[in-house]
């Protein structure tokens, strides 16, 4: 579904990624971990091209994603959910969630309000269809940005960091959405630090460490004997 | 014998005997502001989206534009426009050179206005925006150009009260604006103070109002925490 080869990118003099490769297979749940600074946000923005390469390739279901066509295939085959929400706060709720189908995809109106309300049913927000982004919480406010991205209904969705921008007691709510998706057919990858979230939901997690990653494996793998120091030494900080 | 007094009641009587020069200029200044302020709002916007572009030639030909119109006098551009053009054989009249000039003058201010507007959008919203598939003119329609109005209404509104006082340069070339009006009736009624203190409050009446509701409406966008452009006054 996504395969990165041979992945690089400089930031100036920053070699932030150092030869990523990595396949992400359909329908999979990927949770990449890692400390700040490890390149793991860097890794899932280029697999929209929000970071484009600075050497080798991405690929998303065969395709090869180019500075050229990237519009195009990143409004075909995937959304993105980010840490700051990123809502629109000039539109109402039902405003965020219809722009892209109607935009980018020509549905009409109504078609896309009956999207939109179906996804807002599955993140339990139905009653604030008609509210501004910034009388929300900000829990709300990333339900609300989940929603926008099941509405284009596309196979893939990045996750970058969803959950690290929000208010404790608000976390759970929002990770609750994100398992509930994990039962539908969706590609999943993401960036987080829950590893009850990842134990709960990863087929696979990545631990990234230094722009490489350093250890691939079942969310067990990572709780009973994670193989390197690095790895140890960071889970035992966040799973305290 | 009359008073020589410059605002002896004589003149005032006199003045207002005449009051209809001042209102064809009023209304002639009031026409020019309008069409040169829409003119530069349609280049401003322009101006501001190209310097916010990726591209770097569409960046060089923004910053050109304003560099140009921002560090040349307006009175050289507009007789320019009045004796240069017209000797390349293009003639304009001084109502069409009052709105083009002042409006592609102030189109480069308000560029600047546009641009810091723009920059002023967490780039976030660019992001998601891209992320959904939009282009960039889709997401400048959609997204960043309605999300900056609010902000840059008082940077704007300083504008066209710079806009509407600029209009004035048109007396220079007997603009049958406001600021000609009255340098003309009082050089043939002898009457300056009295035609300048009328001149002067009946740019005021247009320019106060505006001033004020700039000021008040930034005000309270601080007072919500919304963003507020900050841009420096550049005008003369």
């Amino acid at each position: 579904m996504i395969k990165l080869q041979n992945v690089n990118k400089y930031f100036g003099d920053h070699h932030v990624l150092k030869d990523i490769n990595l396949e992400v297979a359909e329908g999979e749940k990927l949770v990449i971990i890692g400390p700040s600074g490890s390149g793991k946000s860097t890794t899932v923005r280029c697999m929209n091209f929000l970071e484009e390469p600075t050497s080798g390739e991405v690929y998303i279901e065969g395709n090869q994603l180019t500075a050229k066509n990237k519009l195009e295939m990143v409004r075909n085959s995937s959304a993105m959910v980010f840490q700051q929400f990123n809502l629109y706060p000039h539109m109402t709720v039902l405003g965020n969630l219809t722009i892209g189908p109607m935009k980018l995809q020509n549905k009409s109106k109504k078609e896309a309000e009956e999207i939109a309300y179906r996804y807002l049913d599955i993140v339990g927000l139905r009653e604030k269809a008609t509210a501004y982004p910034s009388t929300l919480s900000g829990g709300q406010q990333q339900r609300v940005a989940i929603a926008r991205s099941l509405c284009s209904e596309k196979k893939i969705i990045l996750f970058d960091e969803p959950t690290s921008a929000l208010d404790p007691e608000t976390v759970q709510e929002v990770l609750d959405v994100m398992i509930k998706l994990s039962s539908m057919n969706i590609t999943m990858v993401v960036v987080t630090h829950e590893m009850g979230f990842a134990k709960q939901v990863a087929d696979r997690v990545i631990f990234m460490d230094d722009g490489a990653i350093l250890e691939v494996g079942p969310p067990e793998h990572f709780f009973e004997n994670p193989t390197h120091e690095r790895t140890k030494e960071f889970l035992s900080k966040i799973l305290r | 014998m009359k008073s020589t007094n410059p605002f002896a009641l004589w003149r005032w009587e006199d003045l207002f005997q005449n009051f209809d020069h001042f209102g064809s200029g009023f209304l002639r200044t009031l026409q020019v502001a309008i069409l040169a302020l829409a003119l530069s709002l349609v280049i401003g916007v322009i101006i501001g989206i190209l310097s916010t572009a990726q591209n770097v030639i569409l960046r060089s030909i923004a910053r050109v534009y304003v560099e140009i119109f921002q560090n040349i006098p307006l009175v050289i551009q507009i007789f320019f426009m009045y004796n240069g053009l017209a000797m390349a054989g293009l003639v304009l009249s001084e109502f069409m050179i009052g709105v083009i000039g002042v409006g592609l003058y102030h189109g480069a201010y308000i560029g600047e206005v546009v641009r810091a507007g723009i920059l002023s959008i967490p780039k976030g919203q660019q992001e998601a925006a891209y992320s959904q598939g939009f282009n960039y003119t889709q997401t400048m329609r959609y997204v960043i150009l309605p999300q900056m109005v609010k902000s840059i209404l008082p940077p704007l509104t300083n504008q066209a009260v710079n806009l509407i006082k600029n209009t004035s340069v048109l007396a220079i070339i007997a603009g049958a604006d406001l600021m000609y009006a009255a340098d003309s009736y009082a050089s043939s009624s002898l009457n300056y103070g009295t035609s300048y203190v009328v001149a002067g409050l009946l740019y005021f009446i247009l320019c106060f109002p505006l001033a004020t509701f700039s000021r008040k409406y930034e005000e309270k966008l601080k007072k919500n925490d919304a963003m507020v452009v900050d841009i420096p006054e550049v005008m003369e």
